[in-house]
């Protein structure tokens, strides 16, 4: 006869993994009525995951020594057996990756995820956005191509004009003024270490998850058991579903758009002696590399870069109305797709040249990026009429 | 019924049948890997590319070992320091047929002929680019003054280049029996440059498909999955 339920068994009595498991993912939970927008937190585990294990396979074929780096990359691309895939796999994860991070983070704007009681959720996930882009940051430098060296150049140098700190800092960091061997070793390191960390910090984050429960499009918690699906089978089916459909995109550009992940000029070698004609960040960064450029001052550019990225981080203290979502807020509902609406056009001008006209669209939007987080939201929250 | 079968079957014998046609008739790439060996690489080399991966382009094992034999490359110094070479291998690198670049520039009037592992990609314009460049070489107009080891050229911006005109009608003779016009020559081996540049192309499209197929049959499988699981909810 077995043993009744109840008895916990030998596992269960040292290390409670099963009942967890089921607690937090078969049992939990889950508001009724999340729209797809809620899929893209799975997209980004799932995409994070393809990231490390083909990460893992690539480093393996890669030699961070300024003399060897670009040919061991052709090489993968090349003669390593299913090198090309590998790589195609981790390029389009970066796009898919940053892709899902920017719907992610404008999806909890929209319904308002960053209020009590989820501000640590909040910050956890701005954490992990900062953390991914410092990952790209690195790992872009490291196929030592044109790109590579001097996007990275214009970083260092933005880094360069902080006051006092700066220029001993980033020298001390990349062992050197200018990148050379000991800054590729250090960033590959860099990129390697950070992958790790951001699983660390994913872990966190879903912990926080699992203590306030996820928000929902209503913006209104739900109260009684019956206003709740356990998490299986209903959002496992609804994740697979979408998951199928997001692997159909990610497949897409990785077997027949490879050419739209990468800038053709990364494919020549790194040549400290001549500078590109002009030097185009990936996309995901280009907003940032607007706003560097759209301010006339290098410090002032970078201090607005940093800090649009700020406003973020402070938005729960900015944003006082008990009111999470937009579609409650009339104001808000007009505000924020315009500050969405500056983004894109940010990232669009900073793919550019610095022409006159790109210039001022990246400055108005930039300006509104700002006026909705420092200026609309604290005022909107005091007298707003919410639905 | 019968007569069905009998033409499923043969329908479905066609595609080994076209497979194996290529081995008489060769594609452009093909035809233009003959141009590279026999004329691009008087002067440019492929770094990154091996003597193996033309495999991708029907090169046989035997056709690839004895291209490469024919080839020396670098091999450390001998016993005074004199530069010592060796017959390459297939594993080996098309190396740039000068020694080092001071020689490269020195055959060529100053200027160093690009490496061609990445050039269709890396030249703004791409393989068109360079189809064109090698179809736009012209008499120099009276009143235009070029420098030595300078051609002018209609491709490019300032309508001259250090590149002699390197193709000629009837320079070598396709296996096929494709006639080696200027224009067909050009046109083979800028397609024989973009699948350099572009490596693995032809089987990355190929897995894409297999791969899009089953992650459609995966999307709808899973949409009927969750269809199903929805419609029983508790109310």
């Amino acid at each position: 006869m077995p043993a009744p339920e109840k008895t916990p068994g030998w596992l269960e009595r040292r290390l409670p993994v099963m009942s967890v498991l089921r607690r937090e993912y078969i049992a939990f939970p889950m508001p009724r009525n999340l729209n797809a927008l809620w899929s893209f937190g799975a997209f980004l585990m799932v995409t994070m995951a393809i990231m490390i294990a083909s990460g893992l396979f690539l480093a393996i074929n890669y030699t961070p020594d300024i003399t060897q780096a670009f040919a061991s990359v052709e090489a993968i691309d090349r003669q390593i057996p299913s090198g090309w895939f590998l790589r195609s796999l981790h390029m389009g994860g970066v796009t898919m990756l940053f892709a899902c991070l920017y719907i992610h983070i404008a999806r909890s704007l929209w319904y308002g995820s960053y209020k009590a009681p989820r501000e640590l959720l909040w910050l956890t996930g701005l954490g992990l956005m900062l953390m991914v882009m410092v990952t790209a940051f690195a790992g872009y430098v490291l196929p030592w191509g044109q790109m590579s060296y001097w996007g990275a150049t214009v970083v260092l140098n933005a880094a360069h004009t902080i006051p006092l700190i700066g220029k001993p800092v980033s020298e001390l960091l990349l062992g050197g003024e200018t990148l050379g061997n000991t800054a590729l070793h250090r960033l590959f390191v860099l990129h390697f270490t950070m992958a790790f960390a951001i699983v660390a910090v994913i872990a966190l984050h879903v912990t926080a998850l699992h203590v306030v429960k996820p928000n929902n499009p209503s913006g209104i918690d739900p109260v009684s058991p019956k206003q709740t699906l356990p998490f299986h089978p209903y959002y496992t089916s609804r994740d697979g579903f979408a998951l199928c459909l997001f692997l159909m995109v990610y497949a897409g550009l990785v077997f027949f758009l490879p050419d739209l992940l990468t800038l053709a000029d990364n494919y020549v070698q790194a040549n400290p002696l001549v500078t590109p004609r002009d030097i185009r960040p990936e996309w995901y960064f280009a907003p940032f590399y607007a706003i560097l450029r759209a301010v006339p001052s290098r410090l002032g550019g970078l201090l607005l870069a940093v800090g649009s990225l700020a406003v973020l981080f402070a938005l729960p203290s900015l944003d006082r109305s008990p009111t999470r979502s937009a579609t409650r807020r009339p104001l808000v509902r007009l505000s924020l797709p315009v500050a969405f609406l500056s983004f894109i056009l940010l990232g669009v001008a900073g793919m550019h040249p610095p022409t006159e006209t790109w210039l001022i669209v990246s400055r108005l939007a930039m300006a509104w990026w700002f006026i909705h987080f420092l200026v609309v939201m604290p005022l909107v929250s005091e007298r707003e009429i919410t639905s | 019924m019968n007569r069905l079968i009998r033409d499923l079957i043969l329908v479905a014998s066609l595609p080994p049948l076209l497979a194996t046609l290529p081995a008489c008739a060769s594609t452009p790439a093909q035809r233009g890997l003959m141009v590279f060996q026999q004329v691009c690489a008087a002067c440019h080399g492929m770094d990154h590319v091996d003597y193996g991966d033309m495999a991708a382009f029907g090169l046989s094992p035997d056709a690839i070992r004895s291209w490469a034999a024919d080839q020396q490359i670098p091999n450390g110094t001998d016993d005074n320091g004199d530069p010592k070479t060796r017959p390459a291998t297939p594993a080996d690198p098309i190396l740039s047929p000068y020694p080092n670049e001071a020689v490269g520039r020195l055959a060529n009037h100053g200027l160093l002929p690009p490496d061609l592992s990445r050039l269709a990609m890396t030249l703004p314009g791409g393989a068109e680019q360079i189809r064109r460049i090698l179809l736009s070489y012209a008499p120099t107009p009276a009143g235009v003054k070029l420098d030595d080891g300078r051609y002018y050229n209609t491709a490019l911006k300032w309508k001259h280049i250090g590149m002699p005109p390197p193709l000629q009608d009837g320079m070598l003779t396709y296996p096929d029996g494709t006639k080696a016009t200027t224009q067909q020559m050009a046109t083979d081996v800028s397609a024989f440059l973009n699948d350099v540049a572009h490596p693995h192309a032809a089987e990355r499209r190929r897995i894409g498909l297999y791969a899009l197929a089953y992650l459609a049959l995966m999307a709808l499988l899973t949409f009927v999955l969750q269809r199903r699981i929805w419609k029983s909810r508790p109310q």
